[in-house]
């Protein structure tokens, strides 16, 4: 399935401060769809290059950082258990506090 | 010397002094002119008035001439581009001149917001912060010019802001935000502008509009990017319903240590100011429920809808217990992990033995001890400056570069005897003691850090090292 990943708010630092990546991401053994819970994983595994504790916590994210499938927040729609379809834009976001 | 010294520093005082009573005096005048501005702008209608009316018919005074909206003809005459826009008109206008904006922070996101709100004619404007102005800061927060350096901000932004309206009013609360004065100083106002630059002030601040009933208007800026959106609005979500969970204290970059384009919090700024408006004036949709991303690399903005009030929110759910009183106890710095204040972290890694101070490092090298000195700053930070001879191998690539320190060692070694020693700098002292840590367990048990890194070498040592 190829599928947009986008990180920001510094998130970009752990994957060689590359933001945008175009990815092809294979379905789980057996399954016949792809959730949000088996990108993480398949993120952590293959694109996460140092510190994933800044990213994962847990089997989600970490606080502070929102995701967005297609501009939406994932809490929208159904948080790890959202269904990624061909060609969705998938945003990590760091929350920011400066100023 | 000591007393070319004291003479020095009574001269600043009175420097000081004479800049403070020129500031005054200067507001005085500016003040007395808009108070003649509209009295001339006023006289002539008044003298025709008088003069065709002769005392008998109806007058013809700024009341009667359908200024039911209760603009002043200055107010007008100052506002008529606003008064033009057929979106935002008299009412607007008039709504804007009769709020309440109080802006928390007066840096990089505060400077355009503040100037913005003051120009547009915000009725009354507060300001919080407890900071002084610095040279570093001037390159993104424009608000202060060079003569305000080492004057409270606040003053600084206070004085800009009337220069440049002095029809409205202006608060000036140069103290800390803290749970102790947040509720009585943010009770003052009908809308908060979030502008302070850290995660424990953050929580703290929506918390207190969500206990008082305020909307908060959000930015954040770092690096390149930057983050807004309005929260506690007409039933939208607050900032615990996004975030409940504190993000872990690493996770927390500030501009003094991670860098900001000076020009990204002040297109944020400007867009808080934006929001400020919309909700005092009641015009448009404020962005609630919605947040902007800026990404300046990419001349991006987009907006994404983010998740309604949370019912099981701490602060704002349903069944909340969370009040003034648990306002008031709440220990924000405790629950971030953070401190509110700006000041950078001091670590203590190491036991003395394992350190020496940046006048100890020096005399050593005066004395001509054989010695590796391993700068552990990241690359870009070294470019800006760094020690004579110094290795720069950063922190995040000092175990897979052990090597290059070992053969440094051996090469001292050749050329002025056994036992070279081991030193660590970085800009402040604590990644050096994270770098003696690591090297330690590695097996160079003499490895020492140099107490309060380079600033210290710059305080203590050379005065003409450059900071930054």
């Amino acid at each position: 399935m190829h599928l947009t990943l986008e990180f920001g708010g510094g998130l970009e630092l752990l994957c060689e401060s590359v933001k945008v990546h175009n990815v092809n991401v294979d379905m789980p053994k057996g399954a016949d769809k792809l959730t949000m819970k088996d990108l993480l994983a398949w993120v952590r595994t293959n694109l996460i290059k140092e510190r994933p504790e800044m990213f994962i916590k847990g089997e989600s994210v970490r606080p502070g950082v929102l995701v967005l499938v297609n501009d939406c927040d994932w809490e929208l729609s159904g948080q790890l258990d959202t269904t990624l379809e061909e060609k969705d834009v998938v945003v990590f976001i760091s929350t920011l506090h400066g100023g | 010397m000591e007393s070319s010294g004291g003479n020095a520093s009574r001269i600043r005082r009175e420097i000081e002094a004479l800049k403070d009573e020129k500031a005054r005096i200067e507001q005085k005048i500016l003040e007395l002119e808009n108070q003649l501005r509209e009295e001339v702008s006023l006289a002539p209608q008044q003298q025709e008035n008088e003069s065709v009316c002769d005392g008998c018919c109806p007058s013809l005074s700024a009341a009667d001439a359908n200024l039911a909206h209760g603009l002043t003809a200055g107010s007008i005459y100052r506002y008529s581009r606003h008064l033009l826009l057929p979106s935002f008109g008299v009412q607007a206008q008039s709504n804007l001149l009769k709020s309440s904006i109080l802006v928390v922070g007066a840096g990089g996101l505060g400077s355009p917001a503040l100037l913005y709100l003051a120009a547009s004619g915000v009725g009354r404007l507060g300001i919080v912060d407890h900071d002084v102005v610095e040279l570093n800061n001037m390159h993104r927060q424009v608000i202060h010019t060079e003569t305000y350096i080492g004057q409270p901000k606040v003053k600084s932004a206070a004085a800009a802001c009337q220069s440049i309206n002095s029809t409205i009013q202006i608060v000036e609360h140069e103290q800390a935000l803290r749970t102790s004065n947040a509720l009585e100083i943010m009770s003052q106002y009908d809308i908060v502008v979030d502008a302070t630059d850290n995660a424990p002030s953050r929580y703290m601040i929506s918390d207190c509009c969500v206990v008082l009933g305020k909307p908060l208007v959000s930015g954040a800026a770092l690096g390149l990017e930057g983050q807004l959106t309005v929260y506690n609005y007409k039933g939208g979500p607050c900032y615990r319903c996004l975030f409940p969970m504190p993000p872990p204290a690493t996770a927390c970059q500030r501009c003094s240590d991670s860098g900001v384009l000076g020009v990204v919090p002040g297109i944020i700024g400007c867009l808080q100011a934006l929001e400020a408006i919309k909700i005092a004036s009641d015009v448009g949709e404020p962005l609630s429920g919605q947040m902007l991303l800026f990404d300046a690399l990419s001349a991006r903005i987009r907006s994404v809808k983010i998740r309604g009030r949370s019912p099981q929110c701490e602060v704002c759910g349903e069944n909340t217990t969370f009040n003034q009183q648990r306002f008031k106890d709440f220990d924000y710095e405790k629950f971030t992990q953070s401190p509110l204040s700006t000041s950078p972290q001091k670590l203590k890694l190491l036991t003395p033995e394992s350190r020496i101070t940046s006048k100890e490092y020096k005399e050593r090298v005066v004395s001509g001890e054989p010695h590796v000195l391993v700068d552990v700053r990241p690359e870009h930070h070294y470019k800006i400056v760094s020690l004579p001879k110094s290795l720069n191998i950063p922190l995040t690539s000092l175990e897979a570069r052990v090597p290059e320190i070992s053969s440094a060692l051996k090469g001292q070694e050749e050329g002025g005897g056994s036992g070279a020693n081991l030193y660590v700098i970085c800009r402040r002292g604590n990644d050096s003691q994270r770098a003696v840590e690591c090297l330690q367990n590695m097996g160079f048990d003499l490895a020492k850090d140099i107490v309060g890194g380079l600033e210290s070498w710059a305080n203590d040592v050379d005065p003409n090292f450059p900071m930054y």
